[in-house]
């Protein structure tokens, strides 16, 4: 049941454009904060999320060490400005929720028994939020623990999958998910198809449910291999700057002010 | 055996014991493509796990990112990051941060910290009622030490019982990623002894990440060690730094050279390997 008025499928297509099982245009970056072990930033359309891990590292208090296996630690936090209405700072409800389904998303595939008594800590910051934000964490912390260099079995991958207006629909905006019927989170490790992360929120039969789950496997396929290539993009050796192109830049500088003193 | 105290030991040895460390020969294999968690590596077929890798149904898969290194004997993964986890017998350079009853605990740069007990840091006999053991090691002090025992979960125990184990007096600490520890050595320590013999600094490399520098030139050192690291996945790098460090050939000469720059005797090794 749509809650607008307005009609979110139009012959056919979604408001903005995209097909049913499209995605929006997506970034993917790592190595964004110095700082840190590994980092990384994502963004799906105007879902935005930078995320930091660290690790694995010293952990207190010390009741929380476990002397056979090592910790993870998952924060996600909406910043005050990520939305039209100001979020209040600080832990909430759905903050806390949403840190630990994201924390059993990866403790399947982190080699956790092979750093016992650490923590690994994983910081999820969504600066912008329009829908569809805790799959774009997941992804970018997949990242952000990949070049951390902790061992994995494998990466994982999520996208969130609804029903609007009636259809069932890949990669929700900030606007379909506020009046969706129904809306799907999923997780998981791609090569596997196994399932790390699955949420439901509405009202879905059975069939739709499993029509869901095949959408996600096809869509989490696409957004893996995006995750690879940032990956391998990272490490790629950059073109060395040589005298040449370094006197160009001069050049074109001077040519600039130039311009600017005429103007 | 080791018969004098640590402390008291004179700089004779600098530069030798940085050989034993063993030296990965990454240079052939920075052509290779980089492989991610979960992918698959090579077959198994009767071959020993190396670091960084499991395996699954006869299929051998990579941990982390890194660089593959497949032989006859062995696949295994070197990282492109990751901490320093103690393993038996690694050198280290520690920082001392606590002094107990009967022993020191010592830094070494890793998520565990480990212990140096009297008994292995002190060549002497100890009446640790009557004695204050600071007087050996202090908070702050900064040792050359190995690493001598690891348990289960990860206690660790670190001696001085070791050749070319020292308090290291002065100088600067500079910290790497310790994955990038066997790229600074070089193919039989051929790149620390070109920043040894051209900067003329005494160098000491710990597996832990941590490097160790005293010299009038540590500059031009330190900020060939970083250079390593941030471009250790690349080609021709011993070149690169060899026309970095070029100008400063002349203070291998002077100061600490006679403990800098390849030795005569492990270059007639490095020629028999």
């Amino acid at each position: 049941m749509a809650k607008t008025e307005e009609k979110l499928i139009v012959n056919g297509k979604r408001l903005d454009g995209r097909a049913f099982a499209d995605l929006r245009p997506v970034r993917m970056q790592v190595g964004v904060v110095e700082r840190a072990d590994g980092s990384a930033q994502v963004s799906f359309g105007n879902t935005e999320a930078i995320v930091s891990a660290y690790g694995p590292r010293k952990l207190f208090p010390r009741f929380m060490q476990e002397q056979d296996t090592g910790i993870i630690r998952y924060r996600y936090n909406m910043a005050a400005f990520s939305t039209s209405d100001r979020v209040q700072p600080g832990t909430s409800r759905r903050g806390i929720e949403i840190s630990k389904v994201s924390r059993i998303a990866f403790e399947p595939v982190i080699f956790l028994e092979d750093f016992p008594v650490t923590t690994i800590d994983v910081f999820t910051e969504i600066i912008q939020a329009d829908g569809s934000t805790r799959v774009t964490g997941i992804n970018a912390a997949s990242l952000a623990l990949a070049t951390a260099g902790i061992p994995m079995r494998n990466l994982i991958t999520a996208c969130s999958v609804g029903k609007v207006d009636g259809e069932l629909v890949v990669d929700l905006n900030g606007q379909e998910d506020n009046n969706s019927d129904a809306d799907v989170a999923i997780a998981m490790i791609v090569p596997k198809e196994k399932l790390t992360l699955l949420q439901m929120d509405g009202l879905l039969t059975k069939e739709e449910l499993f029509k869901i789950l095949d959408m996600g496997r096809d869509t989490c396929k696409k957004i893996y291999e995006m995750q690879k290539s940032a990956i391998k993009e990272a490490y790629k050796p950059k073109p060395e700057k040589t005298e040449k192109t370094e006197k160009e830049a001069k050049t074109e500088k001077e040519k600039n002010r130039k311009v600017k003193e005429e103007r | 055996m080791i018969t004098r105290r640590p402390y008291e030991e004179k700089e004779e040895r600098t530069g030798k014991e940085d050989e034993n460390l063993e030296s990965v020969e990454m240079q052939e294999h920075t052509l290779r493509e980089i492989v991610l968690p979960g992918e698959m590596v090579a077959e198994k077929k009767g071959r020993k796990l190396g670091d960084n890798v499991y395996e699954e149904d006869d299929k051998i898969f990579a941990k982390v990112v890194g660089i593959s290194v497949v032989n006859e004997n062995e696949i295994k993964i070197i990282p492109m990051a990751g901490v320093y986890i103690p393993k038996i017998n690694d050198k280290v350079i520690g920082v001392i941060t606590e002094v107990g009853i009967s022993g020191w605990t010592v830094d070494i740069n890793s998520p565990y910290i480990s212990f140096l007990p009297v008994s292995e840091g002190v060549d002497e006999f100890v009446d640790t009622n009557r004695m204050d053991i600071s007087r050996f090691f202090d908070v702050g002090d900064v040792i050359f030490c190995k690493v001598s025992k690891v348990t289960k979960n990860k206690t660790i125990r670190v001696s001085m019982r070791s050749l070319g184990a020292r308090k290291l007096y002065g100088g600067a600490i500079v910290k790497v990623q310790p994955t990038k520890i066997p790229r600074i050595i070089g193919k039989a320590g051929s790149m620390i002894n070109l920043i040894k013999t051209k900067t003329g600094c005494v160098i000491y490399v710990g597996k832990n990440g941590v490097i160790w520098i005293r010299g009038d030139n540590n500059i031009k050192a330190i900020e060939a060690i970083l250079t390593i690291e941030r471009e250790s996945h690349t080609v021709g790098l011993t070149d690169k730094i060899d026309k970095m460090l070029g100008g400063s050939a002349g203070y291998a000469g002077v100061g600490y050279a006679s403990s800098g720059g390849p030795s005569k005797e492990s270059s007639q090794e490095s020629k028999q390997e």
